[in-house]
């Protein structure tokens, strides 16, 4: 979630009231914002600076990114005023600056708008939440400027009309923002490789054979997007005429940063609310247009659904209000099972009657919702089969000396393979793409690592120890849709001064003599036979369990032996074990 | 049983009690002054234990020789040998044939001076000669007398502990008297009372030693499940007692259609960077969502054609997120980042059954298993915890429902007062953060979230309009660390677990404190 910083003097004079941190925290909590921190008792604050609230925002509420939409939305939520009725300056279309966009956009950057407030007085506050604004404006709902990037420019300082172009990076040439000497495009990866704040945006342009670039009739560079505007047309405080550019890759989230941008900044305006308008020219795609579009949308909602969901019984005429505290306008229609809803342009985040319904709830007051039963129907617990037995398995250890342990199911490649002296066959394990360190390489395909780090980390009790684990490992597997598949596994392991491979061996004919039940009524394919559990020196064809000697590397020569079940006459390897190599013991830290 | 003799402290009891019939009371730093302290402690246990004797402490203090004591005691005082080497040169001796004869400077010059002082030499010229024929050395006859007593005058004492020749070491000891049940020989105890003690009746006149009732009795060497999975199976229980059925969350890989999609998270959504999600390299790719087993009889394509309808242009009575919604990155293959991506499947196959009026039937499903995060780890973070998860499907549900479901499931646990907050959430509409007030913190602290699904995720699948769907999540983890006070979640979770925790946490029982 998004976190804004606001002056706190500054918002509790906008809103009115003067809050005491209780009653503010209780007005966030009823809205659905969250008050993150107060730093008016804060020790840490310089003494020059005005005590900051810290006010978390829902991640689809663009239109509550900075002060000024902060303070509205929460005057329209206590009444005090209306939602503003933004519109644009009345102009002919002949008369409207423009923004040309060429055909070559396309291969880099294909969407651009426009926007114009006039007259416009900045103070220093508000010039700050102008930038900030942009600046959350990029990381939130333009993914880091990948999607949207917004450019603001002194009008006064350029001319229009102005084209929105891709040019190759040695034929743009501009003093950047803040800079003071010429750069031309080929120089700019360079130029900020090291910079802190724009280095982490250059990947989008790198390596592109063209750089978008908007210019004015003067062919001088207004910006580079996304990366940065140039000094010449910089808007400082003094600034009255704001042209403001956005370039974008994702043609929705262009109009809803366009809509925001407007109408959180037009209420500085000579004339409040009103924005004037550019004509955007794209003839190669045929979608030329005027931006901001800032028409409301109309919604009709059923009357008994947001009732109903709600648990309530309003009249047409009580809902309306309660979403005009909401900034939605709504009216009764003539239907008089419908209402006509008015979202206005900054609410991008409805997209549904149901947004329409949550805030019909929030409006009321959730806690204050009429409470109903939530058991309308009949409904039979059951508990999944698979977690029934090896809870099965999981209290026979327990009942038998052994501590149940939870080591985690990501390791890293050599833990699962190399330290077992096995084989990374890369037909078995899941590999992940993107870890933050080399102990979450794989999706484990063994219990026995968490296991032997689990005794590495406690060798230092009292001997012997004995710990279980039943849980999943992960095999690759072409043959499901995920191309992976789960597995329940059980193990053991014995630490001590001896071996220990009569007690392990012990543990395993406690619970296969506690399984048959399960074995005969729950497992997947071994199910209708009952089994003898007498182990026979040369197993003949009966149904049962035997060990047989094997020779792998993960455990000690001689030492090691293979777990069969026969059920029905179908044999199968159902697991193994043995006294572990030395060499296994040793890159496990067991010595 | 032992033979009584054999106990290493038989002997000695009996020693004291003849002692203590010869004179009463006596000290066990006289008479028993070679006995190790421990002994002569554990042997007058035992016998005041049956009240044969009565003891009380004594505390003194004795003295030991210094190393320079100890040369004294063995050769005599410094100022006697220099007497000594004086009176046996007969023409007496320079002052450097003294030192050569001693051969030792500090003695020497030490020993010169008292010699002077004694009046037992004088000085004659450049030698030295003796005054008197013998004499008495004093301070070796102190301290071989304080050598064989470990006492003294206490003036005595206090001059020679100034000279650095002694320091002082308490000793306890023991003054014993005879006690009420006073006798020469001890009777003969018995630690246990024995099947052969039943057979034979030697109980009847048996005497027993008494239980210290003080100790520990014997370690079980038990087994132990992980706490964290007793309070697993306490929040399984009251699932299953409110109905719900446990979902086959063993599937820990998914791909980005069911982990995201299909919940309607766009495909540009935060959650799904990089940072947040862990993505799969090998395998590659997910194949299109499809029927897992033969009698799954929901059509998948349609399915997925839906969703990608609903995200791109939008559907069912939503605009949709308008964007260009991209096959590939919904088969990318994920770890799965909550186990809400089971439940979208349930409710999927849900959307295929009827019940005998052709309604699709009501349900409950719960899960609790583990998730995946590509989060930093710290005391608070790990890449993997549990995901406690609930949904329920029926019809006419209301927000109210929900809220008074919450109470019901947090009350089983004894969490009450709960507060619920408008929150954000993609794949439910309402969504609701649920808050309690913690006592021990003083705050009111988020416990939960829960929601009601979108229609854009439930009519996509084809479960009808009418049908509501709640959904309630929770991490296992949270609630276990604030109930047990652990703030590292490395010590519930994971390999660096300390095994006596496993073994010694109490029994779960989250409706009492």
């Amino acid at each position: 979630m998004p976190t804004i910083n606001v002056d706190k003097y500054a918002l509790f004079e906008e809103l009115g009231e003067q809050f005491t941190e209780e009653s503010f925290q209780q007005l966030c909590f009823e809205f659905g914002i969250e008050l993150d921190k107060d730093t008016e008792n804060d020790p840490s604050r310089p003494k020059d600076q005005a005590p900051e609230l810290a006010i978390e925002i829902p991640a689809n509420r663009y239109d509550m990114l900075c002060f000024e939409g902060i303070a509205m939305h929460l005057n329209i939520f206590r009444g005090k005023h209306a939602t503003p009725n933004w519109r644009l300056v009345d102009i002919p279309e002949d008369k409207m600056q423009t923004l040309t966009i060429t055909e070559d956009t396309a291969q880099v950057r294909p969407y651009a708008a426009g926007a114009i407030l006039r007259n416009i007085k900045f103070t220093s506050a508000s010039y700050e939440s102008f930038i900030s604004l942009q600046d959350k404006l990029h990381q939130n709902l333009a993914r880091q400027r990948t999607l949207v990037a917004i450019g603001t420019h002194d009008l006064d300082t350029i001319k229009g009309p102005f084209t929105y172009e891709a040019l190759p990076p040695k034929e743009i040439n501009f003093v950047p923002l803040n800079q003071t000497k010429q750069i031309n495009g080929g120089e700019l990866m360079g130029f900020y490789e090291t910079d802190r704040h724009l280095g982490r945006y250059l990947h989008i342009l790198r390596d592109k054979p063209l750089y978008p670039v908007i210019l004015d009739a003067e062919r001088n560079v207004c910006s580079l997007p996304p990366i940065i505007n140039s000094e010449r047309s910089k808007i400082t405080l003094e600034t009255k005429n704001v042209f403001i550019d956005m370039t974008a890759t994702d043609q929705t989230k262009l109009d809803i940063v366009c809509n925001i941008m407007v109408a959180m900044f037009s209420k500085y305006c000579a004339e409040p609310f009103t924005v004037e308008p550019v004509k955007v020219i794209s003839e190669h795609n045929s979608t030329t247009r005027v931006t901001p579009n800032l028409a409301t949308r109309t919604m009709d909602v059923e009357v008994d659904y947001l009732n109903q969901v709600c648990g309530l019984t309003e009249s047409p005429e009580s809902i309306c209000k309660l979403l005009s505290k909401m900034a939605y306008t709504a009216q009764p229609s003539e239907n008089p099972k419908l209402i006509k809803v008015t979202v206005p342009p900054t609410r991008a985040d409805v997209l549904h009657p149901c947004d329409v319904m949550e805030d019909l709830a929030i409006a009321y007051g959730f806690n204050d919702l009429p409470r109903s039963s939530p058991n309308r129907s009949v409904t039979i617990g059951k508990p999944l089969m698979i977690n029934k037995l090896s809870d099965i398995v999981r209290h026979e250890c327990a009942m038998a000396g052994w501590a149940e342990v939870m080591p985690l199911v990501l390791c890293s490649r050599e833990e699962n393979f190399d330290w077992l002296n096995r084989k990374d066959d890369s037909k078995t394990a899941v590999k992940l793409a993107n870890p933050k360190t080399v102990e979450y390489q794989v999706v484990r395909t063994s219990l026995l690592p968490g296991l032997l780090k689990t005794l590495s980390e406690n060798k230092a009790m009292r001997l012997p120890l004995m710990i279980f684990e039943a849980s999943d490992v992960v095999f690759k597997d072409e043959s499901v849709e995920r191309r992976a598949r789960n597995e329940r596994h059980w193990a053991a392991a014995y630490y001590g001064k001896n071996s220990g491979f009569e007690v392990v061996h012990g543990l395993l004919d406690r619970v296969m003599t506690m399984l048959r039940v399960a074995f005969v009524t729950h497992e997947e394919g071994l199910s209708g036979k009952s089994i003898d559990f007498k182990v026979t020196e040369n197993p003949s064809q009966q149904d049962g369990y035997f060990i047989k000697e094997i020779d792998e590397p993960t455990f000690f020569n001689g030492r090691a032996a293979a777990i069969y079940v026969r059920l029905g006459g179908k044999l199968q390897r159902i697991g193994e074990l043995g006294v572990l190599h030395p060499t296994v013991l040793e890159k496990f830290d067991l010595r | 049983m032992a033979p009584p003799n054999s106990n290493p402290a038989g002997d000695l009891t009996s020693e004291v009690l003849h002692a203590l019939s010869k004179a009463d009371p006596i000290s066990s730093a006289e008479t028993f002054a070679n006995v190790p302290f421990e002994s002569i402690k554990a042997a007058l246990d035992r016998l005041a234990s049956r009240s044969m004797v009565t003891y009380e402490q004594v505390e003194r203090e004795e003295a030991y020789l210094e190393p320079e004591a100890e040369t004294i005691v063995s050769h005599g005082s410094h100022e006697a040998r220099v007497f000594e080497a004086v009176r046996q040169a007969m023409d007496g001796l320079s002052i450097q044939d003294l030192e050569s004869k001693i051969g030792d400077k500090t003695v020497t010059k030490v020993g010169q001076g008292k010699a002077f002082k004694e009046k037992w030499i004088k000085k004659d010229g450049i030698k030295l000669v003796a005054l008197v024929d013998s004499i008495n050395d004093v301070t070796r006859e102190q301290l071989k007398a304080i050598q064989e007593t470990r006492r003294h005058d206490a003036k005595i004492i206090a001059d020679l502990k100034k000279r650095k020749l002694l320091r002082m070491q308490k000793v306890i000891s023991f003054r014993i008297s005879k006690g009420p049940k006073f006798a020469l020989e001890m009777v003969k105890e018995e630690t246990d009372l024995t099947a052969e003690m039943l057979a034979s009746g030697a109980w009847k006149t048996a005497t027993f030693k008494p239980y210290n009732f003080n100790a520990l009795g014997a370690d079980q060497h038990a087994g132990a499940l992980h706490p964290l999975n007793k309070v697993r199976q306490e929040f399984r229980q009251i699932f299953f007692e409110m109905g719900f059925t446990e979902m086959p969350t063993n599937q820990f890989v998914e791909s980005g259609f069911w982990n995201f999609d299909a919940l309607f998270v766009p495909q540009q959504h935060p959650a799904r960077d990089l940072q947040d999600t862990f993505y799969i390299s090998d395998p590659l790719k997910a194949g299109r969502p499809a029927p897992t087993s033969a009698d799954d009889k929901q059509d998948y394509e349609e399915y997925f054609q839906n969703v990608r309808q609903v995200h791109e242009s939008g559907k069912y009575g939503s605009i949709g997120y308008r964007y260009p919604w991209s096959e590939d990155e919904s088969l990318r293959l994920v770890l799965r980042t909550h186990t809400t991506s089971i439940s979208a499947a349930m409710l999927h196959k849900l959307s295929g059954q009827r019940t005998q009026d052709g309604r699709v039937p009501p349900a409950r499903y719960f899960s609790i298993d583990r998730v995946f995060r590509n989060e930093t780890v710290d005391a608070t973070h790990l890449c993997e915890f549990h995901q406690v998860e609930g949904v329920i499907a029926d019809y006419g549900l209301t927000l109210g429902g929900l809220m008074e479901f919450m109470d019901m499931f947090f009350g089983a646990m004894g969490v009450t007062d709960l507060r619920f907050k408008p929150a954000y959430n993609p794949y439910t509409e309402p969504s609701m953060e649920i808050f309690s007030y913690h006592k021990g913190l003083n705050k009111l602290i988020e416990i939960g979230n829960s929601g009601i699904f979108r229609p854009e995720m439930l009519e996509a699948m084809g479960l009808p309009t009418d049908m509501r769907v709640f959904g309630f999540g929770l991490s296992l983890e949270r609630p276990t660390m604030i109930k047990y006070g652990i703030s590292n979640i490395r010590e519930l979770l994971g390999h660096q677990v300390d095994l006596n925790f496993i073994q010694k946490n109490p029994a779960v029982r989250l409706d009492k404190n």
